[in-house]
């Protein structure tokens, strides 16, 4: 009971923060400079009486009730006006999903059993120079941008040992073997980072449950060192991994918009950077909610599966 | 004997008792060790974490760099703004006098066409600098028409050879004056192209032989290139002539009027750097596509993101601190309110932020300024909510209610009673956001939704950025930046990681 009770203050919540955003840029992208509507050419009359019909001479705040009726209730979120002149936003929009999922998907199927065997082993080995070298490794790979890896994988991989293409593979047959061949740069340059971030997680999670009361518990009735291990250790260190992960299923959906630029994958990361360049400010809206849903939902979706997997907090007992 | 002892103890005559130390007050042993406080112990940890100890020395040579590269290095060549001539500099190899041996001298070895190999021959020839700093071999190539190919090693400060430059008349004197003085040659005989049939031999510079419509050399029985160097013409030179000029060659096309002539040269762009800047071109970590030093760029980029990192956490640590302290101290509604303002907040994605600011304020308060506006708009909440969890944590604490009871006021409490106590772990998160702030910073300017670009300014992202397209062909533009974008933001992670294990009293006495 508490957990539905909790569930549903949070999603309220979330949609009253949605909503104030969406108001708050909803009016700052209206007081910026329109550009002219080009492909009805120079003649003045037609601009003003195309402006009359896309309601921008009504009060910003009238246009925003349509906004929200035609948008948010009906589906619609306009035509492009400058990237791709005269389609709709929403299907562009659905369009370029595929091609930031399949990178993402992949980079993140391959980063978790990486990740986590990593940070078990450099915790099993805690003090050792085993946990050492990882823990180093995990914090340079930490550090350094996603970019520079994308810089070296593009550079000696691609170029000096010609391994891969340079750039992702054009068309949309996202899982045949030669699209999936052209996206292992941008996988992996994705990758190393969250192979370091959960691996630094899984060490410090683990190597604290390792040390705790019900381990030497588990010992003392006689369970092996790996038994006591899986069985217990592992379970309750999951307890903060396991949301972790689940957020970072819901953040791949934003994709990442520098790696998307550098491999030119055509997801939507590379979308809002056109959008932001091209004016285009019917993308940029919709874009915008849609980043700032998901940067929300999987914070709620983080909180609420520390109650899924975690009795204890599920029953209350925060 | 010990009763008789005890029988005298209860008569001791009344003039043999004395006081004992009368001239002395009585108070506790003084310490004879220092007290070590809080500060100070999370200093004494702090040294004995190895890494961060180098992270912070990598730190503060960093540091140093991005002050005093700019100082130093920054030359007239650097400034150049106005003056277009940088742009025959181009995409030259990091050079240094110290690190030759190792490759690092300005060279890059590369297969040669017979009449690419042919032109730096003639340049070798005409100067005495030889652009070919070897020749490792020549060999036809079956697949190309049996054609001949040298494999070379080039040295890419001689390869671009020569430029025509039109001057005015007082600095066409003043290079012969400084040739006269040094003995340096710079502006080589003009040419006369009438033999010549196609335009872009004509205007190439580096032609002054006879040769083919195709731009191969049309050499003599002897095999020696055959000049055709001007005799006609009226400059006044009396300066270096080359070998083999009898005094008949003219080093000069003039135009313009009388009043102002103008005085096309033929100048060697190596020595012509000489004369420009003082000294030999040389540049540690090579020049960009436009020509513009990246040892100095690089410097003014560092300096930008560091000082943007640190005003950012400054301002953010501010805001933060008393926005946390406000909210934690009092709770209740004003908590609930402030938090949900924070939510909305953190909620917006950066990018978007950015980006608005850009769009709104660029031209009315400048792109730096709105771009420090961007950051600091979200970039506090992260300090508010840290701060506001230690005053939650203290603000029920006995002291502070005594401190209550005796009559301090809200604002005493909470600065100077709570404060204090939450010092360390806001110190150690407001060096922990750096690192992300020049992440940030660098992300932005590499996607270029803000340029700083210009002709004395930049950013770690615009100069990743502009290095990208050149990747394959010059590594060298692209891979200073990236190390040490790298490098910052390795040192100051360990940096921060090592202070906060310092600051946190649980690891105390746990590494010992």
């Amino acid at each position: 009971m508490y957990m539905v009770k909790y569930v549903i203050k949070r999603i309220a919540l979330m949609f009253f923060v949605l909503f104030t955003i969406m108001t708050m840029s909803f009016v700052l992208v209206k007081m910026l400079p329109n550009i002219d509507a080009e492909q009805f050419g120079k003649d003045a009359a037609l601009v003003a009486q195309r402006r009359e019909m896309m309601g921008y001479n009504k009060p910003i705040l009238v246009q925003y009730g349509i906004f929200l009726k035609r948008s948010i209730l009906g589906g619609d979120w306009g035509m492009s006006e400058a990237l791709y002149r005269m389609q709709d936003v929403w299907t562009v929009f659905v369009s370029k999903l595929p091609a930031t999922l399949m990178v993402n998907v992949c980079s993140i199927f391959l980063s978790i059993p990486i990740g986590l065997l990593l940070g078990i082993y450099a915790a099993l080995k805690k003090n050792k120079w085993q946990d050492y070298t990882i823990s180093t490794l995990v914090m340079v790979f930490i550090s350094v941008p996603s970019f520079v890896y994308a810089f070296l994988i593009q550079y000696i991989l691609c170029f000096k040992l010609k391994l891969f293409p340079l750039q992702l593979k054009a068309g949309t047959d996202w899982f045949s073997p030669a699209m999936l061949k052209s996206a292992v740069p941008a996988i992996l340059s994705l990758s190393f980072g969250s192979i370091a971030g959960f691996a630094r997680y899984t060490r410090a999670e683990l190597s604290e449950v390792l040390t705790s009361d019900f381990m030497l518990l588990a010992r003392t009735k006689g369970l092996t060192r790996s038994q006591a291990t899986i069985r217990h250790a592992m379970r309750n260190s999951m307890v903060p991994i396991f949301p972790m992960i689940l957020g970072e299923f819901v953040g791949i959906m934003g994709g990442s918009l520098i790696i998307e630029q550098i491999f030119g994958v055509p997801g939507v990361g590379q979308l809002f950077l056109n959008s932001i360049n091209g004016r285009d400010y019917n993308f940029f809206m919709l874009l915008t909610v849609f980043y700032t849903l998901i940067g929300l939902v999987a914070g709620i979706v983080v909180d609420i599966s520390y109650g899924i997997v975690d009795p204890r907090i599920r029953m209350g007992e925060r | 004997m010990a009763l008789k002892n005890k029988t005298d103890y209860t008569n001791i005559p009344k003039e043999k008792f004395e006081f004992y130390k009368r001239d002395e007050s009585i108070h506790d042993k003084k310490l004879e060790t220092k007290p070590v406080g809080y500060f100070k112990d999370a200093m004494r940890r702090f040294a004995k974490n190895k890494s961060s100890v180098i992270a912070a020395y990598i730190i503060l040579a960093l540091v140093l760099f991005a002050i005093f590269v700019p100082v130093f290095c920054e030359n007239n060549y650097t400034r150049a703004a106005s003056d277009t001539t940088y742009l025959q500099y181009s995409k030259l190899l990091p050079k240094s006098s110290l690190f030759a041996w190792a490759g690092w001298d300005g060279c890059t070895d590369e297969t040669l066409s017979e009449g690419d190999y042919l032109r730096r021959e003639a340049i070798a020839l005409e100067t005495g600098h030889n652009p070919t700093a070897k020749l490792y071999e020549s060999f036809q190539d079956p697949a190309n028409d049996n054609g001949t190919y040298y494999k070379v090693r080039t040295d890419s400060y001689l390869k671009n050879g020569m430029i025509y430059l039109t001057l005015p008349e007082s600095d066409y004197l003043a290079i012969q004056e400084w040739q006269n003085e040094t003995g340096v040659q710079v502006i080589y005989p003009a040419v006369d192209t009438s033999s010549l049939k196609i335009a872009t031999l004509k205007n190439d510079a580096n032609i002054w032989y006879q040769c083919t419509n195709k731009g191969l050399p049309k050499l003599d029985k002897n095999g020696n290139f055959v000049p055709i160097y001007k005799t006609t013409g009226s400059d006044n030179y009396d300066s270096i002539r080359i070998a083999g000029d009898d005094g008949s060659y003219r080093y000069a096309l003039v135009g313009g009027t009388s009043s102002a002539k103008s005085y096309q040269v033929r100048v060697f762009t190596y020595t012509y750097f000489q004369y420009r800047y003082g000294h030999e071109p040389s540049f540690l970590f090579g020049t960009n596509a436009y020509g513009q030093d990246i040892l100095t760029r690089l410097a003014k980029a560092v300096r930008f993101s560091i000082l943007l990192a640190l005003g950012v956490s400054a301002i953010n640590l501010f805001i933060g601190a008393i926005y946390g302290a406000v909210e934690g101290y009092y709770g209740g509604i004003i908590d609930l309110t402030m938090e949900r303002i924070s939510d909305i907040l953190n909620g917006v994605p950066f990018v978007v932020v950015v980006t608005l600011f850009q769009l709104h304020l660029a031209s009315k308060v400048g792109v730096v300024v709105s771009f420090l506006f961007a950051f600091v708009l979200t970039g506090w909440v992260g300090m508010a909510s840290r701060v506001r969890m230690q005053f939650y944590r203290f603000k029920n604490q006995e002291y502070i209610l005594a401190a209550r009871t005796l009559g301090a006021r809200d604002s005493r409490l909470m600065f100077k009673h709570i404060f204090p106590n939450a010092l360390g772990t806001i110190i150690t998160g407001s060096i922990l956001s750096i690192p992300g702030v020049i992440f940030s910073e660098s992300n932005m300017t590499y996607l270029g939704i803000v340029n700083l670009d210009s002709a004395t300014m930049s950013s770690l992202g615009s100069m990743l950025s502009a290095g990208k397209p050149l990747l394959s062909t010059y590594p060298h533009i692209i891979f200073f930046p990236a190390l040490v974008i790298s490098l910052l933001m390795i040192s100051f992670n360990l940096f921060g990681n090592g202070l906060r294990d310092a600051f946190n009293p649980s690891l105390r006495g746990t590494e010992d």
